[in-house]
């Protein structure tokens, strides 16, 4: 909207309203608001002045008291906010951001904690009941298998791992690669 | 002879599932959180494009040839850093351990860097983004001071994150909220390593190719973003003259081989857990590559983010200023605009030269905003969250954003958790019986104990300390013994049989240079410049200090003496166990026998360990 003879009448009214509540007394008249020095980007000078006092204007700590408190309501017969509408040497008082009664990381944080142990236990157990299980089938094997142990590592009456480790030599023909026996 | 009822070498170890997952752990390992927050850096710095040079240079002619011996000499020895050395020669067994103690050490403050990543991607699910707004001071009139002369999310990182001292000798308590994050951490680690690579070749498909999403997510709205143009073309403009500049091709270099997670032993156990006959050579080429490509991949988004981030900030500041000028010229509103400023000021300026004077306005420039780079830590929790704030949808941005920087870290933390623990389940301080779990849970206990001093206020100085001295030297120490000790000591005639038994083809005359004398010349160089320009200027901090004059700059403090000694004993622990370890083994060699070969007899090479 453009601001025009209609939008200042409306200023002055609203600055006598706040006058009105802040101070309790229904003299402040919308005359007793004044403008001056009005520009093009609309700002503009304002005193209050005091009827019953002959003419003095009333104190700016006062003024600006009284607009403190009604900011608000200033603000919304305008349609502007506190950066739109500024008062110079009045700062507004910000409202706080917002707080849940239970942070919320707090929240994520157990989400994800429950997760982690659910996960830890479960492979825990399940290594557990592995173990078990080929505790119970290896003495089942031990049994059999010691007899066929016995004799299938033995060449010449010596253990295969020896003859490895003796410096002796490899003979090309008989074992030249692995690839000679089937890979499993 | 009897034909074999198993396969030669079944021996009870564990293996990979697969080749893809094998591959896709040494990747893990390798692109961790420098390639995302370090090289786009040093691009910046060094002159952009031409950076890739120096950069190219080494990866050819150091990252890959030690990458390859590495991968070779666990999979020839199929043991863990500790047990591959020691079987080399007992003199060596010092490189083991020195890689075991590094692990160590790295994993303890690589584990925290993630709680903090943690930590704010359990804050992400707020609206408000927390880092987004400053909290209001006791009298609600304006915003706690703090927080006001730096920026909102200075302020989360600094004050409700790390809860920071300015000074390190004030350790301050215990941040329970990083306490809780650091035990989750642990215990995410315990989860996917708790039987080595049988639980980590599972969780790895994820963390390994989890963040390449997200990159590529990144990727398509970051070039969507006003001004991510202007980013990358500071990014990739080169300029040349820098490569004049020595410290461009030592931070090359140092880049390579840090990135490549090298000298950790955790490649080493990596590769020992693969069958023997495995081309280890076309897997080193292919790590080291897509390890440079992920690098050069991540550095489009990132710098895509951070011209968006400079754009809108020279905007802020244009904006500010115009409304100074409306404020003071009592202009009608609109009648400035960010594109016609510049020509108002001057018109401005020439008809009312001492007005303009009195606004001080600040200058804005949108090359200086280009030029404030940062990395590391700065650069995931301050620049890219305060640009994250700006997107539409933020919160789902720094979900997926810290989501992938957990991956990233997680995948690399598998790598230095398998260098620990390989080499203590060989040691056999253990019996058989025990099972594995218990022994990654001791590991993992004890280490998120010893990291709880990282949750204290100091700990940020404390991480910073363990990265540059811990993480950095030793392991130019230690990757120089490896490759004089396989080439020189082991022989490069042995070797280079050995790894032609393993992949069936020769060993080329590339591999025969760069091993025998190019890369140890690199490290030896390499080594030199890094300790000559760390002495050159005494051990200092930026400390965040609210009081300081300067505020919000960081203030300038040197480390205390006591501190000092711990940054030696940081660098010197691992080193030292090197000529330890050899000293020990010539004593116990000289009284038991006469005997001071270096290595064990002829017969031993890379087919015989059937064992």
């Amino acid at each position: 909207y453009a601001w025009d003879a209609n939008e200042e009448y409306l200023f002055k009214a609203m600055v006598a309203f706040a006058m009105r509540r802040y101070s309790s007394k229904s003299t402040t008249q919308i005359s007793n608001v004044l403008l001056c020095n009005v520009t093009d980007r609309v700002s503009f000078w304002f005193v209050v002045t005091d009827s019953s006092k002959n003419v003095t204007t009333v104190p700016g700590s006062v003024v600006e008291a009284a607009i403190r408190m009604n900011r608000n309501r200033i603000n919304s017969a305008f349609l502007l906010s506190d950066k739109t509408l500024q008062f110079l040497k009045i700062t507004s008082t910000l409202s706080p951001p917002v707080e849940p009664s239970t942070p919320v990381w707090l929240i994520v944080f157990g989400v994800v904690l429950c997760l982690i142990v659910a996960g830890i236990v479960f492979l825990i157990v399940s290594g557990i009941q592995k173990h078990k299980k080929k505790n119970k089938e290896s003495t089942e094997r031990e049994n059999l298998e010691e007899k066929v142990e016995v004799t299938v590592t033995l060449e010449n009456g010596l253990p295969c791992e020896v003859l490895d480790l003796k410096a002796g030599h490899i003979n090309g023909v008989f074992a030249a690669d692995d690839e000679r026996f089937t890979s499993l | 002879l009897s034909a074999a009822p198993e396969t030669p070498k079944e021996d009870g170890r564990p293996k990979w599932d697969n080749k893809f997952q094998y591959i896709l752990s040494c990747i893990g390992f390798a692109v961790g959180l420098g390639n995302v927050w370090r090289f786009p850096y040093l691009c910046q710095i060094h002159g952009g494009g031409a950076f890739l040079i120096p950069y190219f240079i080494a990866l050819v002619f150091e990252g890959i040839p030690l990458l390859h011996l590495e991968l070779a000499l666990g999979q020839c020895l199929r043991k863990g850093s500790i047990g591959a050395w020691n079987t080399i020669s007992p003199y060596l067994g010092g490189v083991g351990v020195g890689s075991w103690v590094v692990s160590i050490l790295v994993s303890l403050y690589y584990n925290t860097v993630l709680t903090w990543v943690m930590w704010y991607f359990i804050n992400s699910f707020q609206e408000p983004l927390p880092w987004s707004v400053c909290p209001l001071n006791e009298n609600r009139t304006g915003f706690d001071k703090e927080c006001y002369e730096s920026t909102a999310v200075n302020y989360f990182w600094y004050r409700k994150t790390l809860n920071i001292t300015p000074d390190i000798a004030e350790s301050g308590t215990l941040q329970w909220w990083l306490i809780l994050c650091l035990a989750t951490c642990w215990a995410i680690v315990y989860l996917c390593t708790i039987r080595g690579i049988e639980t980590t070749g599972k969780a790895i498909y994820v963390t390994a190719i989890f963040p390449y999403l997200v990159l590529t997510i990144f990727l398509i709205q970051g070039l969507t973003l006003p001004g991510a143009t202007d980013g990358l073309v500071y990014l990739f403009t080169p300029n040349l003259n820098t490569l004049k500049n020595p410290r461009v091709w030592l931070d090359a270099a140092t880049q390579i081989f840090f990135s490549l997670s090298l000298a950790f032993g955790g490649l080493i156990a990596f590769s020992s857990y693969n069958p023997q006959k495995n081309d280890c050579e076309k897997d080193a080429v292919t790590v080291a590559t897509v390890n440079s490509m992920t690098s050069l991949y991540a550095s489009i988004p990132v710098f895509s983010v951070l011209g968006f981030k400079a754009t809108t900030a020279y905007w802020d500041c244009l904006d500010r200023n115009i409304i100074s000028v409306i404020n003071e010229f009592d202009l009608p509103e609109k009648s400035i605009m960010r594109q016609n400023y510049t020509s108002w000021i001057s018109f401005l300026n020439s008809s009312h030269p001492e007005k303009i004077a009195g606004l001080k306005l600040k200058s804005c420039d949108l090359q200086e905003f280009l030029d404030q780079s940062v990395s590391g830590t700065g650069l995931a929790f301050i620049v890219f969250t305060q640009a994250i704030i700006l997107m539409p949808g933020s919160q789902a941005w720094a979900i997926l954003f810290f989501i992938m920087l957990f991956s990233l870290g997680l995948s690399s933390m598998f790598g230095n958790i398998e260098g620990v623990f390989t080499p203590l389940l060989e040691l056999q301080i253990v019996s058989k019986s025990t099972p594995k779990e218990l022994l990654s849970g001791i590991i993992c206990l004890i280490s998120f104990l010893i990291a709880l001093c990282f949750t204290l206020r100091s700990g940020s100085y404390w991480i910073d300390i363990f990265d540059r001295y811990a993480g950095s030297v030793p392991l130019l120490v230690i990757a120089f013994f490896e490759v004089i000790g396989v080439v020189y000591v082991y022989k490069i005639k042995r070797f280079s049989k050995d790894v032609k038994w393993m992949t069936g083809r020769k060993l080329n005359l590339y591999w025969q240079i760069t091993w025998r004398f190019i890369s140890p010349l690199l490290l030896l160089i390499v080594f030199m410049a890094f300790i000559t320009l760390q002495m050159l200027k005494p051990p200092s901090y930026a400390a965040w200090n609210p009081k300081y004059e300067g505020f919000p700059m960081k203030e300038e403090k040197v480390y205390p003496p006591w501190v000092q000694a711990i940054c030696v004993l940081l660098a010197a622990l691992p080193c030292v166990c090197v000529p330890l370890v050899a000293l020990f083994h010539l004593i116990k060699q000289k009284r038991r026998s006469k005997d001071t070969s270096l290595v064990s007899p002829e017969v031993f090479s890379c087919q015989g360990t059937n064992s």
